[in-house]
């Protein structure tokens, strides 16, 4: 006499069948991504591919001087000619793919890691915690990011753990903005307060229950964030506060081949499309990863 | 337009005796196919139904079983991801499947109308009342809005709405749930069309209210002679409402009979179990020692008072319910239980001790003991774990169980609960109502609790899963003698599970006692309120209650018409 669960199964076996495992779903809408998600997503690995055996495929070392020649033109051996030292543009711009990706990325988990604790928190204890977290990050918020990260930096020197540190801190102030509107949902929610009913520890609500929940936009977030830290490092080395030389960066590139552009050369360009080609290809890759979490995930 | 002849014919053939109108609408082997994740399911698989003018037919079945895609049909409407396969829809000569959209837009609001059953959510917050309840006329330029406007004021008025000449000037936000509900009736009255769709009209509403709506809903479609489809999960109520009755199951009519003879004798075994909760009952149990003792306590949001002097006991292995409209304080009670909410005075003593007053200051073992069970399993279990990591956490917490171990006992656990190992790596979404309520009580019983609040547990769920969930309650109850406090403002359920309940009325228990002395007269004012509210399985139920309710007035509660009350005290207790 199981009259109970017979009039459920025929709708819902027929759909858990398809949507069985969050992993597989995805891969399947990737492969039902259309073409330019797909050309982004190749055009990131060819990054990373960079990023990652830097050291295999350029030609020439990072700081290595091959020519005599300063601002040597395009040739057969220097593809993308030489800088204002003689160095391998090409080389030095493979390395920076490590350099500006490897910092960017860096940054930005620091600052999620930071923001995303702090704003969940915040959340779910409200009250004098959340005032006095939600105060101090508007301090920081209303000095404007790229003049205090400036002062900050002449103050403490430019170094790459400081560079990573001060841009971290100062993103984290977005994350968290965006992590405490997200989880003040969630945290008034049942299973939140009925694992709370249930003795759970801070630790398992905020990493099990909460975090979960706020993922998805949370993961897109992080790759706008990670363009505009990109941008934010490339214009600190373009201003000379950012990455210290000898190191490859695409923004000290730009900066330090600027003077060719007068002469009509676009050497200095080719690192500038190298950054807007990765921000605009993970812009792509965040809008579709909004898309096809937005329907399903409720 | 031979097929049409050849279902006059067949209609007229029927025995069922009635003198009925012309037909107004047709459904014939009606398909309706949904789309769900790129494949076709079966939402109607051919249905046949016929509406005569002035006709109600009650359409009832549970969730899922198509009500509301047949009921939206009948007015040329298909949701999004449904496409009509096969079949015929014709009202009035005019075919529902294929003409144009300009066509069916002329009907909608003058000929046809629908009433939805959260009135909250159809109303545009922005606009006057008024200005909505005659838009349709306005936009079909049927009468100068001046005749419009006066015709719903007549409405308002038939409807028993108070203050009818000005009750259109406020806004949605000003008038009560009940109020918006006979508002919307309104709105789908104003052009007097041939046929009004109800999609559960009361589901959303109290007891109490859900009477008065149902009474004036009845009446102007009785006084207009306007015909209607009557969509619910509930017999009783449609059995009110409706001439004829169509129960729905998967998207198959397994039966059609006029109300009284379906009443009467049901012929197919699907239809006898709508009646499943009502004829569930539970024997009464020995007395025990008190496991939780609520003894004078007052609480508060803020500076509202919501419990007065609250005070009653549950025993060891009992079952009490605590019954009440919403805003009653019954919720309230059961945070206060579980520690959410700190109380102003008294205590609560739990097995012997004082109970700590918040969750903060308990010990893990008393909060093991004590468990919550929520009304909504949707809001209740997390939307990101699957079944395993629900179940398995409360063990890990209270037990140490980890690995092996607590897959074991999780099995156990689906087991006790009825459902099998092939859950055990299903998210929430992929559960159905009815499965997700299970998992929760499984996690409830994971922590081996010596008691569970039940927090309306059962009242998102329609009639059949309602009793599967109400029966696996009592057998856990049998085998493991844990004690529920079970929250509800369902009569029938209460009859079915309790063995003494409290009744509560705005932040005071009322009523505390065995269940059938409590639900045995003499009443108090509100108890006798919401007895007399629960719908009964009888046509000429409503009638009793809506001649009565005026001279069952505050004042002399006990003495009208002791007999016949005493009467339906006796269905229901």
């Amino acid at each position: 006499m199981d009259i109970v669960n017979t009039p459920n199964t025929t709708d819902i076996s027929s759909s858990a069948k398809l949507t069985s495992g969050r992993r597989n779903r995805f891969s399947y809408a990737l492969r039902k991504a259309p073409l330019n998600v797909k050309l982004c997503f190749a055009i990131v690995a060819v990054y990373l591919f960079a990023a990652f055996f830097a050291d295999l495929i350029a030609p020439f070392g990072e700081s290595e001087l091959v020519s005599r020649e300063p601002f040597a033109s395009w040739n057969g051996i220097n593809l993308f000619g030489t800088d204002q030292l003689g160095r391998d543009v090409l080389s030095r711009l493979i390395y920076g793919a490590r350099n500006s990706i490897g910092i960017a990325i860096i940054t930005t988990s620091i600052a999620f890691l930071m923001g995303g604790t702090l704003g969940i928190i915040a959340a779910f204890f409200r009250g004098w915690v959340d005032q006095v977290v939600s105060r101090l990050i508007d301090i920081l918020m209303a000095i404007p990011g790229l003049i205090f990260a400036l002062m900050l930096l002449s103050v403490f020197g430019t170094s790459i753990q400081n560079l990573i540190l001060i841009i971290a801190i100062l993103d984290s102030t977005r994350v968290f903005r965006l992590a405490r509107a997200l989880a003040m949902d969630v945290a008034v929610s049942d299973y939140v307060e009925s694992a709370q009913v249930r003795g759970e520890n801070l630790l398992w609500i905020i990493t099990q229950e909460i975090l979960p929940n706020i993922l998805p936009i949370l993961v897109a977030e992080f790759g706008l964030r990670f363009c505009f830290v990109l941008l934010t490092t490339s214009s600190l080395s373009f201003l000379g506060l950012g990455v210290p030389p000898p190191m490859a960066d695409w923004g000290s590139m730009v900066r330090e081949n600027a003077s060719l552009i007068t002469y009509g050369d676009i050497t200095p360009l080719i690192p500038a499309v190298a950054i807007a080609l990765i921000t605009v290809a993970v812009n792509f890759i965040v809008d579709w990863y909004l898309q096809i979490r937005g329907g399903s995930n409720g | 337009m031979a097929e049409e002849n050849a279902t006059i014919e067949k209609v007229e053939s029927l025995p069922s005796g009635t003198e009925r109108g012309p037909l107004l609408l047709t459904i014939r082997n009606l398909v309706i196919n949904g789309l769900v994740d790129d494949t076709t399911v079966p939402i109607l698989r051919g249905i046949d139904l016929d509406v005569h003018r002035g006709e109600v037919i009650g359409l009832i079945g549970e969730s899922g079983a198509g009500k509301s895609t047949l009921g939206l049909a009948g007015l040329g409407i298909v949701n999004e991801g449904c496409i009509i396969v096969d079949g015929s829809i014709t009202f009035d000569g005019i075919d529902l499947r294929n003409c144009p959209e300009s066509v069916k837009r002329h009907l909608r609001g003058v000929r046809v109308a629908y009433v939805a059953q959260s009135a909250a959510a159809s109303f545009n917050p922005a606009h006057k009342l008024i200005d909505q309840v005659v838009e349709s006329s306005e936009i079909h330029k049927t009468e100068p809005r001046k005749r419009a406007v006066e015709r719903a004021v007549t409405l308002f008025g038939e409807l028993a709405l108070p203050d009818p000449a000005r009750i259109g000037e406020r806004y949605p936000h000003q008038v009560s749930g009940g109020q918006l509900q006979r508002l919307m009736t309104a709105m789908a009255m104003n052009c007097a069309p041939d046929l009004i769709i109800f999609d559960e009209p009361t589901t959303a509403l109290d007891v109490t209210t859900q009477v008065e709506v149902l009474g004036a809903i009845r009446k102007v479609v009785q006084q207009f002679g306007t015909a209607a489809i009557y969509i619910s999960h509930d017999l009783a109520l449609v059995s009110q409402m409706a001439h004829r009755i169509v129960v729905l199951k998967d998207g198959v009519k397994v039966e059609e009979a006029e109300t009284r003879r379906m009443l009467a004798s049901p012929e197919h075994p699907y239809t006898r179990t709508l009646w499943a909760v009502r004829s569930l009952e539970k024997s009464a149990t020995v007395a025990a020692r008190p496991i939780l003792d609520i003894r004078h306590i007052n609480a508060a949001y803020g500076h509202v008072r919501v419990l007065e002097d609250v005070s009653f006991t549950v025993p060891r292995g009992h079952t009490v319910a605590v019954v009440g409209e919403s805003g009653s304080g019954k919720s309230t009670l059961a945070r206060v239980v579980c520690g959410l909410l700190r109380v102003q005075q008294g205590e609560v003593m739990f097995d012997g001790t004082r109970l700590p007053p918040l969750r903060k200051e308990r010990t893990r073992d008393i909060l093991r003991r004590i468990q919550l069970v929520y009304q909504s399993a949707d809001t209740s279990l997390n939307p990101s774990h699957t079944v395993r990591t629900l179940l398995s956490r409360p063990l890990r917490l209270y037990f140490g169980l980890k690995g092996s171990a607590a897959n074991q006992r999780v099995n156990e656990l689906l087991d006790m609960i009825e459902m099998s190992g092939a859950y055990i790596d299903r998210y929430p979404s992929e559960l159905s109502g009815g499965q997700k309520q299970r998992i929760s009580i499984a996690r409830a019983l994971a922590a081996n609790p010596d008691l569970i609040v039940c927090d309306e547990v059962t009242s998102a769920l329609d009639q059949v899963i309602q009793e599967g969930i109400l029966k696996l309650l009592m057998s856990l109850q049998r085998e493991l003698s844990v004690s529920y406090l079970f929250i509800t403002h369902d009569l029938a359920t209460v009859k079915a599970i309790a063995d003494e309940v409290a009744v509560m009325h705005r932040g005071r228990v009322v009523r505390f006692g065995e269940k059938n002395a409590v639900l045995s007269p003499p009443f108090d004012d509100y108890t006798q309120l919401l007895m007399s509210s629960v719908p009964q399985m009888d046509p000429d139920w409503l009638d009793g209650v809506i001649q009565k309710r005026p001279g069952e007035s505050t004042h002399e509660p006990a003495q009208v018409v002791p007999g016949k009350r005493t009467k339906r005290a006796d269905r229901l207790g």
